[in-house]
């Protein structure tokens, strides 16, 4: 047990409890203080993998613009306690076995297949940032651009959406 | 080192946990996390191969889709912000207009 | 147990740092309180504190007891979980922020260890500090939402709006700094600055005013200081989010505040001004004195004010404080390798002295704008204006011939 491995079951099970919380949580400010938590955990395993800048991009632009929306619209919205349903008390009990069911099938069928991933080329190197930016530049410009594009169209349809009605 | 396999585990748990979200809860906006949290544990995988394979490419992808999951929660909130004008209510059992 | 010690030798000598710099970024947290309101008061032709103490130097140690000690209500209605966690966040983020900043240039030969000031060097430090700013957004939108009342939900709102906003002016005017050092280590950006030929005019602020004056603004825009404190002004909208916050809590807010402001003027002086560099040429070797020059006077004059002073407490502490600072003076003329280690630490701390004066300044003379003049200045002038500045450094860079 060294301390690579330590740090990820530290940070692992921050995730899966943040993410546990999100579900069982009832009032819809604490699930996004959830899923706040996850991507900090989610933060640290990417720099645990030494790709430190898109750490540092997951915090600010995750965790930092989008959440912070999301934070906003259940405020704005003054969102309170969610009700139980019939239907949700159905899908509840008949689901929860299934759902079980799926994340151990996917999580199987990850480690039964270990030999076709190489853990051999893991030299511990942290990714440089001029590398991922020259990759960006130069091999992804036109995905880039498009990105830039698609941004554009998000903003204008967010505030053509939000606008109240002209009278 | 921690093997490749541990994170690609990890990473299918959050997705089934946000698929769990998705199906169960009925606020809105917490279905919406839901499909944030499984673009999370998509990015995992990717930061993860790309750590195994030694390439770079993972995470630029991974940059692509934090910008997309960006500009999605963006608009799917305005939207949101609209339901819950029009309906007066954030359960999406209330939003049935279109049923038989 | 030595070996046990010797073994985890960088665990334990990084707890030490870390505790270390707690305890002095605490200090000086309450002493800048002391020092703004006696500065605001001198400027508005008052005294401020100075019975508490002599000159009211001890007005933070009592300020401490009575947060410590007043009530602590609790509105009724409030999301507990949320109001609780609030000022935690905010507080522990904005502590944070202080472990990426590097004190000095040369480390110290401690056991046979080479220990360096400051806790850690990330390679991706500016960055790593601009997450932690946009975390920050957070102790202020769940403060004002869950007090359960008007004022501070519309005083979170519109702080946490305004903080949003100018954080990417802050993030863009920065851009020229990080071309032209390369990298976003802190210590790599000193030193980018640091050219023999140039001497003074290598340090950024000279290529890069427009940038320095945008991210300037930015920050103080972000620290929610005047002029653009209106979400949490005593006059305005009650106290802002931080209305239904009583002692220990609002404390934790206050201590926040102070420290990102602290954390501000050590990013302008790292950035801009050089860091750690000395203005003077290096063949200037008698400016390697002017630490002692500085400390022999002041501890002298204190030693002097202090005999004369009204209280019989007075006339003790203020010569012995007085006598210390010259002690200390003095040391630095008999032992030449301490004064050469102090250098750098020095000049950082003065800069970031001369920047917390520049805050201090401007709360004691500038109004507050408007909300709405806020908003349209961060993103109409502010922004624009860094995306500019970002424009003209890479293409500056690019007709030269860089990297």
């Amino acid at each position: 047990m060294n301390a690579p491995l330590l740090v990820f079951f530290v940070l692992a099970t921050m995730a899966v409890l943040g993410a546990l919380n999100l579900i069982l949580q009832r009032h819809p400010i604490h699930s996004a203080l959830s899923l706040i938590v996850v991507m900090v955990a989610l933060a640290g395993l990417y720099l645990l993998m030494g790709a430190e800048f898109v750490a540092a991009v997951q915090i600010i632009v995750y965790g930092g613009a989008i959440m912070v929306l999301f934070v906003f619209v259940i405020m704005l919205l003054n969102a309170g306690v969610e009700e139980h349903t019939n239907a949700s008390k159905l899908a509840g009990i008949a689901g929860v076995p299934l759902a079980v069911a799926l994340m151990g099938f996917l999580a199987a069928a990850v480690a039964r297949s270990t030999d076709t991933v190489q853990a051999a080329a893991q030299t511990g190197a942290v990714a440089p940032t001029k590398a991922l930016a020259n990759l960006l530049f130069q091999g992804f410009v036109y995905p880039f651009e498009l990105t830039s594009f698609l941004i554009l169209v998000a903003i204008l349809g967010a505030i053509v959406l939000a606008q109240r009605e002209k009278a | 080192m921690v093997p490749t396999h541990y994170y690609l585990i990890l990473s299918a748990v959050l997705f089934g946990l946000g698929v769990v979200a998705f199906v169960f809860k009925r606020n809105i906006i917490t279905i919406f996390m839901s499909i944030e949290l499984m673009l999370n544990a998509v990015n995992l995988a990717f930061v993860a191969f790309s750590q195994a394979l030694n390439k770079l490419d993972g995470q630029v992808f991974v940059l692509f889709v934090i910008v997309v999951a960006a500009a999605e929660a963006a608009v799917g909130l305005g939207i949101i912000i609209l339901i819950a004008r029009n309906r007066q209510s954030l359960n999406v059992e209330r939003v049935d207009l279109l049923k038989l | 147990m030595i070996d046990f010690l010797a073994q985890h030798a960088d665990i334990l000598i990084t707890l030490v740092k870390i505790a270390l710099l707690l305890f002095i970024v605490l200090t000086v947290n309450a002493y800048l309180t002391w020092f703004e309101r006696k500065v605001v008061a001198h400027m508005q032709s008052r005294w401020g504190p100075h019975r508490v103490g002599p000159h009211g130097l001890l007005q933070p140690l009592a300020d401490g007891a009575k947060f410590l000690l007043k009530e602590d209500p609790t509105p009724a209605g409030v999301d507990k979980f949320t109001y609780y966690l609030a000022p935690l966040m905010a507080l522990a983020l904005a502590l944070t922020s202080i472990a990426i900043i590097p004190f000095g240039p040369d480390p110290l030969r401690i056991f046979g260890r080479d220990v360096y000031l400051g806790i850690v060097d990330l390679n991706i430090g500016l960055l790593a500090l601009f997450a932690i700013t946009a975390l920050s957004v957070y102790g202020v939108a769940l403060a004002g939402w869950s007090s359960n009342s008007k004022y501070p939900l519309l005083g979170g709102l519109r702080s946490s709006a305004q903080m949003v906003s100018y954080e990417l002016a802050l993030t863009m005017s920065v851009v020229g700094v990080l071309l032209s050092a390369g990298s976003f280590s802190l210590r790599d950006i000193i030193g980018a600055q640091a050219s023999p030929r140039l001497g003074v005019f290598g340090w950024n602020i000279f290529p890069q005013i427009l940038g320095f004056l945008c991210f300037f603004v930015a920050a103080v825009a972000e620290t929610n200081r005047v002029p653009f404190d209106l979400p949490e002004a005593e006059s305005e909208l009650v106290a802002g989010f931080h209305t239904e916050y009583a002692s220990f809590k609002f404390a934790m807010f206050f201590i926040a505040e102070y420290t990102s402001m602290i954390t501000v003027s050590c990013l302008c002086s790292i950035m801009f001004f050089g860091g750690w560099l000395s203005p003077f040429p290096a063949s200037w070797t008698f400016t390697h004195f002017l630490p002692s020059a500085i400390l022999i006077p002041f501890g002298l004059w204190v030693i002097w004010d202090g005999i004369r002073y009204e209280t019989i407490f007075g006339r003790i502490i203020l010569p012995g404080l007085g006598t210390v600072i010259t002690a200390l003076g003095a040391l630095l003329v008999v032992f030449p390798a301490v004064n050469e280690f102090i250098q750098g630490p020095f000049w950082l701390l003065s800069k970031i002295f001369v920047f917390l004066f520049v805050y201090v300044w401007m709360r004691g003379t500038l109004p507050r704008f408007r909300y709405d003049q806020l908003m349209s200045f961060g993103w109409k002038l502010l922004l624009p204006v860094s995306l500019a500045n970002a424009v003209i450094t890479a293409s500056w860079i690019l007709v030269r011939g860089g990297q």
